[in-house]
């Protein structure tokens, strides 16, 4: 394990940041953060969750996925892609480590998604351990362990120190070139915090949720349940669920005509809009219910029937906070899993 | 005075229910924290008494709904109202977006909603739960103990700003009605409008570059009430899921500020909800200063069935290119 001491922080972010592009979580306004490229004097927020996740940098809102030019009957194709240098993305919670591998058995199947191929084999990622996990944090739900998260590094602040540990051979690489600003360490003190994450975790609020109740092949049990009309009602439609949630993956393409041809564009859609997945015969979900039903369906029972039980949600909590009305997974699991809501 | 707590709310909602005025009746349901309070339907008062709130965190405006709720059946809907979401309610009327014959408005006091938001700012995160006292609000954190601040302090900032505790619009009234207030609210803009177009341009382009474009200001508007959003028209040619260059930001944001000028009342719902806090009502109270610098005062929803100035022709209107000038100052 390695150590860095915080006020050295800077000099490990400008040494990443020399050879390749550093990605950490920024304050915006008082207690918001996101991720943006690193530049000379940033500094790191400790604000355990970016109102984005970190899935922008693999899966961006918008992109040009190609281009066609037209002369005459020919049709030229043009990759427009530019991404082929190292990324580090440095701060990852565990849950938004998670969904990666959420991401990533949708994407890197067959047909693979090249661009998010691209970026996945290029980013490097270092995760942050929750020192402070938030009252609405319910990662444990899913298995995911906020004091040892997943990543190609995994990062331990305590009060004065960073401290590193490679897990793969990504991190080992970007370890290694970091040593003239990081010095080896017994990591008694990261374990320390570890053990103290493990306690807080335990006095979560959401500590006891379960979904064992969801899964792998529950669509009958789940679909027709009278909840849903309850828990919809008040569904505004929009969609700050889908667009904060590190695991949602739908997205729309379409071509624009330019001057001389083709655009292929590229951008997240959701399916709580009411012209999601619209064909010529209209959009199969005629009913806010029915589009509400469908994202949670996905993470707690569809998602887990196509992989291995694998559910499509980490317990970031950011729908919790995010919500306009404060309708969230957790209010869902509860109603249908029986737990009355008080 | 009578104190206005839940068991009130309760109890009037359970008459009106029990003598048929209403079937249904709009409320507050409290969640899991002390924060994320969701707006639903009740039909009896055994739910109301399983979990109806009435608190401080019962910021959401309910008028809206009653466009889509009224079409259901021929029943009387019951609905609570905060002093502002009468304004919104009454802006509905004018716009003839459903009938009031198909609604009982109770009118319920407020003072002041609390952003749980500035309360994380204070504390950070890790409340367990948040109680009122007074004029203090108590925040027990699950690092730092109990901790107390003004209840002032963290405010939304609608409501650090009211405009009013008057209710424009009810059946029947909780409480004591209160008065129109003198508010600090164009402060903000005022504040704007005093920097050069280069910084208030810089200003806007960093908000608005924030946008997620997850609509949900515009879902939440009780005065966006298009049964088919341009942005969502794939016939109309503008529209887009999401924003693909700073064009397309500031596009959606500012067609829709001019879409609500003169039918937005200020009722603060847009910046509310944005999950990105974008200080979205600062464009719509640009345009209610304007307004009232250029045609006098005119706060919408105040009086069923009034004529915006943007909608009314007089003689003594500006021309636009004095707008244009004045715009300018």
């Amino acid at each position: 394990m390695r150590k860095c001491l915080l006020q050295n922080q800077n000099k490990l972010f400008d040494q990443i940041s020399s050879f390749a592009s550093l990605y950490i979580p920024v304050e915006t306004t008082g207690g918001n953060a996101s991720f943006k490229k690193y530049e000379q004097g940033m500094v790191m927020s400790d604000v355990l969750k970016t109102d984005r996740s970190p899935k922008d940098l693999f899966f961006p809102q918008t992109e040009n996925l190609m281009e066609f030019k037209t002369s005459g009957k020919n049709i030229e194709v043009i990759d427009n892609r530019k991404e082929s240098e190292d990324f580090v993305v440095f701060g990852v919670r565990g849950c938004d480590v998670k969904s990666f591998e959420v991401l990533d058995r949708v994407f890197l199947v067959e047909p693979v998604d090249t661009y998010y191929a691209t970026r996945r084999e290029h980013g490097i990622i270092v995760s942050m351990a929750c020192g402070r996990p938030a009252e609405t944090c319910f990662c444990q739900t899913f298995g995911i362990d906020a004091s040892a998260p997943e990543g190609d590094i995994v990062c331990y602040k305590t009060e004065d120190a960073l401290y590193l540990d490679a897990k793969t051979e990504k991190g080992k690489n970007l370890l290694s070139k970091l040593a003239d600003v990081t010095e080896e360490s017994d990591g008694k003190e990261a374990l320390k915090q570890k053990e103290q994450i493990k306690t807080v975790l335990a006095k979560l609020p959401l500590a006891n949720l379960k979904a064992d109740s969801f899964g792998k092949d529950k669509t009958k049990e789940f679909f027709d349940a009278p909840e849903w009309q309850i828990l919809s009602k008040s569904c505004l439609g929009c969609g700050t669920c889908t667009f904060v949630c590190p695991t949602c993956q739908c997205y729309d393409i379409k071509d624009f005509k330019t001057k001389d041809g083709v655009q292929r564009f590229r951008c997240w859609d959701s399916c709580m809009y009411s012209e999601f997945t619209k064909m010529s015969a209209g959009q199969p979900r005629l009913t806010q219910l029915e589009r509400f039903r469908q994202r949670f369906m996905h993470k707690l029972v569809y998602y887990p029937t196509n992989n291995d039980g694998l559910f499509s949600c980490v317990g970031c909590g950011r729908c919790i906070s995010k919500c306009p009305i404060s309708m969230n997974i957790v209010k869902v699991m509860k109603a249908l899993g029986g737990i009355d809501n008080e | 005075m009578q104190k206005i707590n839940r068991e009130v709310l309760i109890n009037k909602a359970n008459e009106l229910l029990s003598n048929g005025t209403i079937n249904r009746v709009f409320g507050w349901e409290k969640g899991d924290f002390s924060y994320d309070v969701t707006p639903t339907i009740y039909f009896t008062a055994d739910q109301m008494n399983k979990k109806f709130i009435f608190d401080d965190f019962c910021g959401a405006n309910f008028s809206k709904y009653l466009v889509a709720e009224t079409k259901k059946d021929q029943n009387k809907v019951g609905v609570f109202l905060k002093p502002c979401d009468t304004y919104s309610f009454n802006q509905l009327l004018t716009e003839h977006r459903f009938d009031k014959e198909k609604v009982y408005a109770i009118g319920v006091p407020c003072d002041g909603m609390v952003d749980e938001k500035k309360i994380k700012a204070f504390f950070g995160e890790g409340i367990s739960s948040i109680t009122s006292e007074g004029d203090e609000i108590i925040v027990d954190t699950l690092y730092d103990g109990v901790k107390k601040v003004k209840k002032a302090d963290v405010l939304q900032e609608r409501c650090q700003n009211c405009k009013s505790k008057k209710h424009v619009y009810y059946d029947e009234l909780i409480g004591e009605d209160g008065e129109v207030l003198d508010s600090n609210r164009f402060d903000e803009v005022e504040k704007l409008e005093k920097m050069t177009a280069d910084e208030r341009f810089a200003f806007w382009q960093n908000e608005l570059s924030k946008c997620i474009r997850c609509n949900a200001c515009r879902d939440v508007c009780p005065a966006c009430t298009c049964e088919k959003c341009v942005f969502n028209n794939p016939n109309s040619g503008v529209e887009n899921k999401s924003p693909a260059n700073e064009f397309e930001e500031k596009m959606f944001h500012i067609i829709r500020a001019f879409h609500v000028a003169g039918r937005c009342t200020d009722c603060g719902e847009c910046s509310r909800v944005c999950p990105q806090g974008i200080p979205l009502h600062l464009l719509n109270r640009k345009f209610i200063k304007d307004i009232n610098s250029f045609y006098g005062n005119y706060q919408a929803g105040e009086q069923e069935g009034s004529r915006a100035p943007l909608t009314n022709y007089t003689k003594e209107d500006l021309e636009p290119s004095e707008a244009v000038n004045k715009g300018d100052n």
